[in-house]
């Protein structure tokens, strides 16, 4: 499998990867590096030339081992961290700064402890003054989506993890952003609660079909979710491969039992440890 | 009375526990019995003849200068004295604290303009001032507020300016994503994730605020429950001297309270 790993420096004019995406990338990151300053005039490279083309309604999972640099690209392309290097591109405008385009679910817990649960998803529109009538029925929409209408009028702190990252997903798509960006939002919690998460994500997603790029270190939950499995190297983080997930949608949890599940793994494995290749 | 709920644990062994809850019964009648005992050391000492009244007055004698003070009036033209005082110099050094400390935390600029003098002048001891403000302002009313702004504000600017400063960069970077500007940052999420803090700074404060309020008054006031003190000790009047330190510590109490129950009303949300 190395030997037919991509090199993905090239400015591809078809899109960049395995996948064959159906359109134009609507969100593009076009030869990304990351450089960090250390004190004494080093620098470390958290990224190096990264490109990823993501189409529209497109499902795209980036998955490495910790410290290679993935979540920071997430960063990047929400405009919270400048790249040292190369450009950005959301439907063809570059990416300046943070905005409501690309909203993002963290994996640390983001809500506002000081607004309820409804307060806290009506947050970006309210920042975009959107009328109280046209708001209530879009927060209530997402509330019961995500299973939490009964826990409207309570406060973050009365919430168990996965109910605060469940207000978190509510919130950030309520905003209707054209990419949804996910940094391993399940990290935190317990193995139970984080597949009821995917469970949930998965029936959320059909729903909407919204364009998502989500970052996880769980290969299981990448395959399970995405069209597509982005593969990271170690840092500095370099796209080592993409993999088209062709599972049939929608996807349920029995699906990582399924003999194309398990190669796509063994697939995986390989590329992250080394291992698991010997018999293809 | 509703029982509280079973434990397996015995109470001994639940109050030994580090950390652990008490029922609230319990907690309660602690405190108060500790405030008993003290009493009764008190009356002890008194009554029983181990102290000497010119030192130590008895309960009953404070009570008797409370009400011989409050008879004629002087007590609560005194109290009016100093809760106008604290009030005036506390309100002044918070209405400036609050937002320069919060700007402070939150723009590099502000802090690298404001904390270098404030570190130098929150070291300087209020008292040794004292001397100067009388120079300056004379011995009134602006005298004494200008003590307690002096010795608060700049307490409460480093204090208030780490309240924002520790207000959690994620919060901040969840509201950028979600479309708010700079301005919503502030006003949205630095403001109101600092309420807690602030108002946990401006209890802590009012603390010192009586100290220093104390110590312009015993320097030079014709008023004041500091002034009672001072009047107390020229008269050889103990009673009066410890009614007055009794006076302060149960307004201290009550400011204290209602800022506990102003955090309560305004944060309900914060743990």
């Amino acid at each position: 499998m190395r030997e037919t790993t991509i090199a993905l420096t090239d400015r591809a004019p078809s899109p960049v990867g395995g996948a064959a995406p159906l359109g134009p990338p609507l969100l593009r990151i076009d030869r990304v590096s990351l450089r960090y300053d250390l004190p004494k005039g080093q620098s470390v490279l958290a990224l190096d030339t990264v490109s990823i083309d993501v189409t529209g309604g497109e499902f795209a999972v980036i998955v490495g081992p910790s410290g290679c640099g993935k979540s920071s690209l997430l960063y990047l392309v929400a405009g919270l961290v400048e790249p040292s290097d190369g450009d950005i591109f959301l439907q063809g405008e570059a990416v300046r700064g943070p905005g409501a385009a690309r909203g993002m679910v963290f994996q640390a817990y983001t809500l506002f402890p000081w607004l309820t649960v409804w307060e806290n998803v009506e947050f970006g529109l309210r920042r975009r003054r959107m009328p109280a009538a046209e708001r209530r029925p879009r927060v209530a929409h997402y509330l019961d989506e995500v299973g939490l209408t009964q826990f409207a009028e309570a406060y973050p702190k009365q919430l168990s993890g996965g109910m605060m990252q469940r207000v978190a997903i509510a919130r950030a798509l309520a905003n209707d952003p054209q990419v949804l960006l996910m940094d391993e939002p399940f990290g935190a919690l317990d193995s139970q609660t984080r597949l009821s998460m995917q469970k949930l994500l998965l029936r959320v997603w059909e729903h909407n079909h919204k364009t998502v790029l989500f970052v996880t270190h769980d290969i299981d939950e990448a395959i399970l979710l995405g069209d597509r499995v982005l593969v990271m190297s170690p840092r500095p983080g370099r796209i080592q491969e993409s993999i088209a997930v062709n599972l049939p949608r929608p996807r349920t949890l029995a699906m990582v039992m399924e003999p194309e599940f398990i190669a796509i793994k063994r697939q995986i494995v390989g590329l992250l440890h080394g291992v698991g290749e010997e018999e293809e | 009375m509703a029982s509280p709920p079973r434990s397996r644990r015995s109470l001994a062994q639940r109050c030994l526990t580090p950390k652990a809850e008490i029922p609230r019964g319990i907690a309660l009648s602690t405190g108060v019995g500790v405030w008993v005992l003290v009493i009764a050391l008190w009356m002890l000492a008194c009554y029983g003849g181990l102290a000497n009244p010119i030192f130590l007055p008895s309960p009953d004698q404070v009570i008797g200068a409370a009400v011989r003070l409050a008879g004629d009036g002087r007590l609560g033209r005194d109290v009016w004295a100093s809760v106008q005082v604290i009030l005036l110099g506390f309100a002044v050094s918070s209405l400036f604290a609050v937002p320069v400390g919060l700007l402070m935390g939150t723009f590099g600029l502000v802090r690298a303009a404001v904390e270098p003098l404030t570190n130098f002048i929150r070291y300087l001891p209020v008292t040794s001032f004292v001397p100067l403000f009388i120079l300056w302002i004379g011995i009134g009313l602006q005298e004494r507020v200008t003590v307690i702004v002096f010795g608060t504000f700049f307490q409460q600017l480093v204090m208030i300016a780490d309240v924002s400063r520790n207000v959690s960069g994620d919060l901040l970077n969840a509201s950028y994503t979600l479309g708010a500007n700079r301005r919503d940052a502030v006003l949205h999420v630095l403001g109101p994730a600092s309420l807690p803090g602030v108002l946990d700074t401006l209890r802590v404060t009012m603390g010192w605020a009586w100290t220093y309020l104390v110590v312009a008054e015993l320097v030079a006031a014709s008023s004041g429950l500091g002034y009672i003190s001072m009047q107390g000790l020229r008269g050889f009047q103990v009673d009066q001297i410890f009614m007055a330190i009794a006076i302060i510590g149960i307004l201290g109490l009550i400011t204290d309270q209602i800022f506990s129950l102003l955090r309560r009303w305004l944060a309900p949300w914060a743990a």
